[in-house]
């Protein structure tokens, strides 16, 4: 363990952590807050994306509905926080709960498909969470609702940027811990056992599909989280938040980081924002007026990674699926 | 290889992050939250050349100082538009935002850039009631209206022209049931029929056109903006309806979808709060500009965006480019002491114009062009329905 | 008579999908390669032939040159990156093929400019048709219908009589057997592929008269056909179909007769805020439906 943390890959991801913990410091020392809004949204879609990677990348099933779980987390807060009941303490297991519970339906009834049938299903009923968000008129429908944070009266005040990309961090390193602890366990070694061969898994006498439900709920509740957080982030909910384009980001960060390697979601999530945010103003030092098709660069940038960098980033930094 | 990529894009990063605005005390900064991609661009397109227009007239100053724009684009989604609002207050420093064409991007950047960033923000096209009502904040200010005005005004309208059933039509989402509710709140006639569609992915009508063929009724109100009203028109006149049935529109049919729907819409009518012929001088001059200068007529949403920068040059004019109060910004902003392309307005307590709202035809120009002109007038000096909801007297 | 009128309406509205999904069915089922950049092929598809019919003046003959030339774009896609994702996983191909629509809606758009283009009916379509008495139908969408079901017979023959067909059969059935045949494997992709994009182009200048030509038109519909070939079974060319026409129909019965049916039940004023939101996800539960029932849809190969 001593030695692994002086690999070239170990300090890069130690040191993004550092800065990661040290960015609310490093915001006020530039005077530009700016850097910590886009940190700490980073912060929270890499605990989404942690979440995607427990199921994707150990599980090897592809959910094309991950954003439902955000939107359902969301919309616990938001509809909570609208009729009155603003305490942190019953809004985020309220949130967690629902995440969980919807999480187990989908799972009890998709994981009886497969590999791009997966994939459809659960988007089918990721849409469906979406056009009900949309048609919560009483909760703004599709213009979405401007809410009120969390109130942890006494421990924290979500207000303060500061103090809330800290909480978003301090989940985060949770998330990444658990997953570590998850990945090494015998239960993590059962479904990853099942990704690579499910017939042998099964003959082996695992209930696979069990496994694969308990991963789908554990994933559920780290979903949920992520959106509790992300609507005390903006204290604005929409069903934007789950439309299934941010199911597609999703699984772009998680591929672009690494399916399967535990920092993978971290080092995708900061990838996407930082070309999200880096692109155009890029290109526009190039030469004025190309940042507008910034787009045209990303997209094939996209194509290469999928076709040269096999295993996303986490592969360039020597990481090994775990 | 990879490797290096990431290290240039990483670079990059690093500079665009530092880049600080040296020069911020000496300009006037704007910044302005478009939708510049995706199937809506053409919107942010005819907004940025009015933007670009109002600084030219302005000669690229506001008392002395330089006017810098820094744009913005949205890409239609909530959430993007948030986080370049709050790029432009945070790092930027804009002294102001303005823009917005959607409802729910300018709902979920009003408190980043309102409250915590304390700058004010013009919409130049968005007003959902929440702003107009309960929400409403010292720091916003409306250079259009507030979303049920303008189907509030084809209500009355269609009252005094004496339609006798209508059948409304809309997609079903939030703007486009307040649309439908907007109409109904005036209209005193019979409704034939109610329609929602599927929003944004329906491409066809011809289900509920087929309907509304069977219900027979005295006209079709729509509410269908950018593209799908390209779309419905096109398949109302396929389908034939167009002989029997006259349609009332609002939002579907302007200087950015003409183009596209060509004869079919002619002798439509739509009720809107400016017209390209509205007969004052600034208005003249700013319609002859535009088409000079990019060979279309310009819409009422780069009139609006034309407006929020003229609004911004009055306050910065009467406080001599001192921007340092904001209490005596917004005091400025308040007074609209400018030369709106609409003709001068008033605004009201929740700072959204009370204003006419006009009835406009869809005719060819002597060129051969499609526009709209002016052939009546709505509603004088119109309130909208929720000011007495907000704080602010 | 209006029932028979909307019959038709959904069957016009499924065969424009069948067109959509055949090609998409096709390159997943042959070569295992899961493509969304098909709705920008639809959408160049639509632009070219924007662009040779306001060159000729003339829709049919825009039409027909800008088959071919959708052909070639699709060769060139498949040439340049999309046989090097064949052998990957389906997670690559998502990436990549994500990073393609991107490129191709910036692409469009700094070709033709943000503002849509507008394709007009061809003037000898430009009227009504009495299919009953008292039942006026659009003679475009009639033709839509005629050009529709003609694509899907010669489809269904192409698959089921010639040699072409037999490779693709096989392919979807087996991958390897066919390269054992001692087949140009790459050619027959390349056409596979380019083939798809006429399928697509074909549909997306078809539905540019009653719709519009515009910058990510063909995202919107993209995630309706990946419903229509995964309810079908994947590479299964008549499950595409049976998938396409019940689509059409549902989406017709969603938006017309739902809310009738739902008043029967319950309250008219809910009903009436119910059933729009119901037809929006009529599809999804449908498929949702399909796929607990069959776990590979409803032609697809049992596994």
């Amino acid at each position: 363990m001593s030695e692994r943390l002086f690999t070239p890959r170990a300090l890069i991801t130690t040191l993004l952590l550092v800065l990661l913990a040290a960015l609310p410091l490093i915001a006020q020392a530039v005077g530009d807050r700016y850097i910590l809004s886009v940190g700490t949204r980073i912060v929270i879609w890499a605990i989404a994306a942690v979440s995607l990677n427990m199921i994707l990348g150990y599980g090897g099933l592809v959910s094309f509905g991950h954003a439902a779980f955000i939107g359902i987390g969301g919309y616990a807060v938001g509809i909570l926080s609208a009729n009155g009941i603003q305490s942190g303490w019953v809004q985020w297991p309220a949130a967690l709960m629902a995440a969980t519970v919807w999480a187990a339906l989908v799972a009890a009834l998709s994981l009886r498909t497969r590999g791009v049938y997966f994939i459809m299903i659960t988007l089918a009923f990721a849409q469906l969470v979406y056009y009900l968000g949309s048609g919560l008129a009483a909760y703004g429908g599709d213009d979405g609702l401007n809410i009120g944070r969390s109130r942890f009266t006494g421990l924290i005040d979500l207000r303060d940027k500061a103090s809330f990309h800290w909480l978003c961090f301090a989940l985060l390193c949770a998330a990444l811990w658990f997953c570590g602890r998850f990945s090494r366990s015998p239960f993590g070694h059962v479904l990853r056992g099942a990704r690579s061969n499910e017939g042998r898994m099964a003959a082996l006498g695992f209930p696979v599909f069990r496994y694969r439900l308990v991963a789908c709920l554990i994933a559920g509740a780290f979903g949920g989280l992520a959106g509790v957080l992300l609507a005390n982030e903006g204290a604005y909910i929409s069903p934007a938040m789950m439309s299934w384009v941010k199911s597609g980001d999703l699984i772009v960060m998680v591929v672009l980081g690494g399916i399967g390697v535990r920092f993978g979601p971290l080092y995708g999530a900061l990838a996407f924002f930082v070309l999200e945010e880096s692109l155009k103003p890029g290109l526009d030092l190039l030469h004025k007026g190309w940042g507008e098709y910034w787009q045209i660069v990303f997209g094939p940038l996209l194509v290469i990674i999928a076709l040269h960098a096999k295993g996303g980033i986490a592969s360039l930094l020597g990481f090994r699926h775990d | 290889m990879m490797a290096g990529k990431l290290l240039g894009a990483a670079t990059i990063a690093a500079m665009a992050f530092g880049l600080q605005p040296v020069w911020a005390q000496d300009s006037i900064k704007i910044g302005f939250i478009s939708t510049f991609s995706g199937s809506q661009a053409a919107i942010g397109e005819d907004m940025r050349r009015s933007v670009d227009l109002a600084v030219e007239h302005l000669g690229g100053k506001m008392a002395g100082k330089k006017i810098e724009i820094v744009y913005e684009d949205d890409q239609f989604k909530p959430d993007v538009g948030k986080a370049r609002s709050e790029k432009l207050v945070q790092q930027d420093k804009v002294n102001f935002v303005a823009g917005y064409i959607w409802s729910n991007v300018l709902l979920a950047s009003l408190k980043t850039v309102t409250d915590e960033g304390d700058t004010i923000l013009i919409s130049a096209n968005a007003g959902p009631s929440q702003i107009a009502g309960e929400l409403c904040n010292k720091n916003f200010f409306s250079t259009s209206w507030q979303n049920d005005q303008t189907p509030m005004a084809m209500g009355e309208y269609l009252n005094t022209k004496g339609v006798k059933s209508l059948y409304v039509v809309a997609p079903n989402y939030a703007a486009g049931k307040d649309m439908a509710a907007g109409v109904k709140r005036t209209y005193k006639g019979k409704i034939a029929g109610e329609d929602y569609t599927k929003w944004p992915d329906q491409l066809d009508f011809s289900a509920e056109l087929t309907k509304i063929a069977a219900a027979k009724p005295d006209g079709i109100f729509i509410f269908y903006p950018g593209a799908h009203g390209v779309q419905f028109v096109k398949q109302w006149v396929q389908a034939g309806i167009n002989k029997t049935v006259p349609l009332y529109q609002v939002f579907s049919i302007d200087a950015i979808t003409l183009p596209q729907q060509g004869e079919l819409a002619l002798g439509t009518l739509g009720a809107q709060e400016w017209v390209n012929d509205l007969p004052n001088e600034q208005n003249k001059k700013y319609v002859a500009d535009f088409k000079n200068k990019y060979k279309v007529y310009p819409s009422y949403y780069g009139a609006q965006s034309y407006d929020a920068i003229m609004l911004i040059a009055s306050a910065a004019e009467a406080l001599k480019g001192d921007l340092s109060s904001k209490d005596k910004v917004r005091a400025e902003l308040k007074k609209a002491n400018f030369k709106s392309l609409r003709g001068d307005f008033k605004f009201n307590t929740n700072q959204f114009p009370i204003q006419n709202f006009y009835i406009q035809e869809t005719v060819k120009d002597p060129q051969g062009m499609m526009t709209v002109k002016t052939i009546a007038t709505a509603v004088k000096d119109g309130k909208d329905s929720y000011y007495q909801k907000c704080s602010m007297k | 008579m209006e029932v028979l009128i909307q019959v038709l309406n959904g069957v016009q509205l499924g065969l424009l999908m069948f067109l959509l999904a055949a090609g998409l069915t096709l390159t997943f089922g042959i070569m295992d390669l899961v493509n969304l950049a098909h709705g920008s092929l639809y959408m160049m598809g639509a632009y070219i032939a924007w662009t040779f019919i306001s060159w000729s003046d003339s829709f049919v003959l825009g039409a027909l040159l800008a088959l071919p030339a959708t052909f070639i774009v699709g060769v060139i896609v498949e040439v340049v990156i999309a046989r090097r994702l064949y052998a990957r996983d389906h997670l690559d191909q998502v990436l990549a093929t994500f990073g393609l629509i991107l490129f191709f809606n910036d692409l469009v758009r700094a070709i033709w400019g943000p503002a849509g283009k507008s394709i007009a009916v061809p003037p000898f379509l430009d009227h009504t048709i009495e299919i009953l008495p008292g039942a006026l139908y659009p003679a475009y969408r009639l033709a839509i219908i005629v050009v529709g079901t003609g694509v899907a017979l010669l489809l269904a023959w192409l698959v089921a009589r010639t040699r072409l067909g037999m490779l693709i059969r096989a392919g979807a059935s087996n991958r390897r057997m066919i390269a054992a045949l001692g087949v140009n494997i790459e050619l027959l992709f390349s056409l596979v592929f380019g083939l798809g994009a006429v399928f697509a182009g074909l549909a997306g200048l078809m539905a540019a008269p009653i719709s519009s030509v515009k910058i990510g038109m063909g995202d919107d519909i993209l995630i309706l056909a990946f419903v229509i070939i995964v309810t079908g079974g994947i590479g299964s060319i008549k499950g595409a179909f049976v998938a396409a026409m019940g689509v059409g129909q549902l989406d017709i019965v969603g938006r017309v007769y739902l809310a009738d049916w739902l008043k029967a039940v319950m309250d008219p004023a809910a009903a009436s805020a119910a059933a729009p939101a119901i037809s929006q996800v009529l599809i999804y539960i449908v498929m949702a439906a399909v796929l607990v029932w069959r776990p590979t849809g409803l032609f697809g190969q049992r596994q």
